[in-house]
């Protein structure tokens, strides 16, 4: 789950890392009231969403008065921001950041995460930090620090000092660094994040160390007992679709695609919009219904296949274990009756008691094209697609 | 003598008298697998499914002499669980579990490398189907006559595309040694690699199929195991060849990647080291079917 900057912030000050003084704003009156509160000539007005690369985007503004402040707050206020992380629907911006302006005299990256292969967090430094951390990542890979902690001690001092010097910090910032940097790794362990990256970290003018900008995501896994930062969920920032899926416990990603598909089981699901694809089609989705595909959970699954505008046939591809294929089979006949289905649907099932379910779909009297093959689902439903474009076209 | 498990493996259910643990323990004791009996702590001395209730996995080792474990305790409590078996003195444990917290199951992998590796628990999933050996012992929530015995050992990350390649399989009259479920979550207990180690030592299996997925190194090192220490052909479907992109915010991911995490990349790799690709995930018995034909 990811958080907005601004919480991200208000965490790490707690975990002793500095922030620059700044505040929330849901409107532009609100927007400018902040810049009211801050003292200083230079305000930054930064789009709240949960993407990155939001400079380029257009989403961080500087301003040397109220007056551009509220110009600043109003461009960005209700704006859909499309940024090369956002994918191409966008986030919408309906909260800003208003914070002081920073002298900057040094901007470096920092960042820490669960390194899968190592099984350890891991912290990344670069004493070059910004927005082309990837490509340097590339081109100069010695120019990344990456230093393992583990587990059972944790972050060490002389870690984070050799983190400090690498990042070419000055000796009379040593302390602070340290600070920040144990404060970032205390605040990932003790909240169960996944990832925490400050980027840039900077050295002002005055020789502080401030994170003018913060990133955090945590375990969905993990959220049952981080009841604080459960409360941080905007959903707002997430596919209304996949929204309302984990509110039935499905998980669901809207693709751009015309084929609906519902799959059991995540790598099946992938290998099926593989089949898809060679056979020529696009899948409008991602969706997994899991182990205990029960008939009412079947119909909410395949309503929210179908509330896609874009899908012109489905495909259900069931590979039954714990489940049944008979009591799939009358899901799905249920939904079909229910829901008044008008796309061609395509359904194979496997597995558990088969024959009963082929059986019930064949008895339905329901307009359902069965498979018996991965391939020949997918051979089936690329047709019918086609023939649904053929007639409209 | 199969690789993890067979029909004398003394089997204990972890979660045993929950709902998902006696609807499980029972698929298994019907399968053939010899359950002796199971762990939830304070209903020891109990007796469900006719077998004995342990309070602790400790007493189920020496009153029961469990080998091997399958944990079906909830999220919250399920790293405990599986650090409670390698403790006793489990030798193989398989976490069924979804949604354990990722930081539980990195203090899970650091308490199992403090054991010298000849005393240390094997561990697969969390988040897998479990593990079969056809005709012998099931040892998680397959279901079980889709397998048929044989000599192909199967390791994969998802369940359901398991299930699918042991029914192709099936369909062409091939069977299994041995089917591995390793799970899908960010840490898990073994890799492809460690099930690969095992399948290479196995006289029973005569060929090996990986399905893998996109994202980690995990399938590739693989590959490398195979290229410097297998003398079996090895088969491999990748999946998420034509999975988009996803949304992430900012950089961190992507700079600790290493090259060649997408699954064309992985499929080109792994080509490269000798590994004979299934190009579709509808071919996976097929293409195992003709590396038997050739041998």
């Amino acid at each position: 789950m990811n958080i907005h900057e601004y919480q991200a912030k208000e965490i790490l000050s707690e975990y002793g890392v500095k922030i620059a003084e700044g505040g929330i704003a849901y409107s532009v009156e609100e927007a400018v009231q902040r810049a009211r509160e801050i003292e200083g000539d230079v305000w930054v007005v930064k789009a709240q969403i949960h993407s990155g690369a939001r400079g380029k985007a257009g989403g961080i503004k500087v301003c040397k008065t109220h007056a551009e402040v509220q110009v600043a707050a109003e461009e960005l206020l209700g704006k859909v921001l499309v940024t090369h992380q956002s994918g191409a629907a966008g986030k919408l911006c309906s909260r800003v950041y208003i914070e002081a302006g920073t002298k900057i005299e040094k901007e470096i990256y920092l960042s820490f995460l669960i390194d899968r292969s190592t099984e350890r967090v891991i912290m990344v430094g670069s004493a070059q930090g910004g927005m082309e951390i990837e490509t340097l990542a590339q081109t100069q890979p010695e120019a990344i620090i990456k230093i393992y902690i583990e587990p059972a001690v944790g972050l060490q001092d002389f870690q984070a000092r050799k983190m400090a010097f690498a990042l070419g910090l000055d000796s009379s910032l040593l302390n602070h660094a340290v600070k920040t940097i144990k404060g970032c790794y205390r605040a990932l362990r003790d909240l169960d994040a996944n990832i925490l990256e400050i980027n840039p970290l900077v050295v002002t003018a005055n020789n502080e160390i401030i994170a003018l900008d913060a990133k955090m995501a945590f375990d969905e896994n993990a959220l049952y007992r981080r009841h604080k930062i459960a409360e941080l969920r905007d959903n707002s920032q997430v596919d209304p679709r996949e929204v309302a899926a984990a509110e039935v416990g499905l998980s669901y990603v809207g693709l751009d695609g015309d084929i609906g598909c519902m799959i059991n089981g995540a790598g099946l699901a992938m290998a099926t919009m593989d089949m898809i694809k060679l056979a020529g089609g696009e899948p409008a989705n991602f969706l997994d219904v899991g182990g205990g595909a029960s008939a009412e959970r079947t119909e909410k699954a395949f309503r929210l296949v179908l509330a896609d505008k874009n899908v012109k046939a489905m495909l259900v591809n069931i590979f039954a274990g714990i489940n049944r294929c008979d009591w799939i089979a009358e899901g799905v006949v249920q939904a079909v009756k229910n829901i008044g289905m008008q796309v061609p649907l395509v359904v194979r099932l496997s597995g558990t008691n088969v024959e009963e379910g082929r059986k019930i779909i064949a008895d339905s009297g329901m307009k359902i094209i069965t498979a018996d093959t991965l391939a020949e689902a997918a051979e089936k439903v690329v047709a019918a697609r086609n023939q649904v474009v053929a007639q409209k076209g | 003598m199969t690789i993890l498990i067979d029909e004398k493996t003394r089997i204990i259910v972890q979660g045993f008298t929950g709902k998902i643990g006696t609807f499980h323990a029972q698929e298994m004791i019907e399968y053939g697998s010899n359950v002796v009996g199971g762990v939830t702590p304070g209903k020891g001395g109990q007796t469900h499914l006719g077998l004995p209730v342990f309070n602790t996995v400790k007493e189920a080792v020496q009153q029961a002499g469990a080998e091997a474990s399958i944990v079906f305790v909830p999220p919250a409590f399920a790293a405990d669980s599986i650090m409670e078996a390698a403790d006793a003195g489990i030798r193989y444990c398989v976490a069924i579990t979804d949604g354990i917290p990722t930081q539980d199951m990195m203090t899970v992998k650091n308490f199992l490398r403090r054991f010298p590796k000849e005393e240390r628990m094997m561990l697969t999933g969390p988040n897998c189907a479990g593990t079969i050996s056809p005709g012998r012992s099931m040892l998680g929530i397959m279901p079980g006559h889709i397998y048929v015995r044989g000599n192909v050992g199967v390791v994969g990350r998802s369940g359901t595309l398991g299930y699918e390649a042991a029914d192709q399989m099936r369909a062409l009259g091939i069977g299994i040694s041995t089917s591995v479920g390793i799970g899908g979550d960010p840490i898990i207990g073994s890799s492809h690699l460690d099930v690969l180690e095992k399948l290479e030592q196995d006289p029973e299996t005569k060929v090996a199929l990986m399905i893998g997925e996109i994202g980690g190194p995990m399938e590739v090192d693989a590959g490398i195991f195979f290229k410097e220490n297998m003398t079996k052909p090895l088969v491999a479907y990748i999946a998420g060849l034509t999975a988009p992109e996803g949304r992430r915010m900012g950089h961190a991911g992507a700079i600790i990647s290493s090259a060649g995490e997408s699954a064309a990349e992985k499929v080109a790799l792994l080509k490269e080291l000798g590994v004979i690709i299934s190009p579709t995930p509808s071919l996976m018995g097929q293409t195992v079917a003709q590396v038997l034909a050739k041998m």
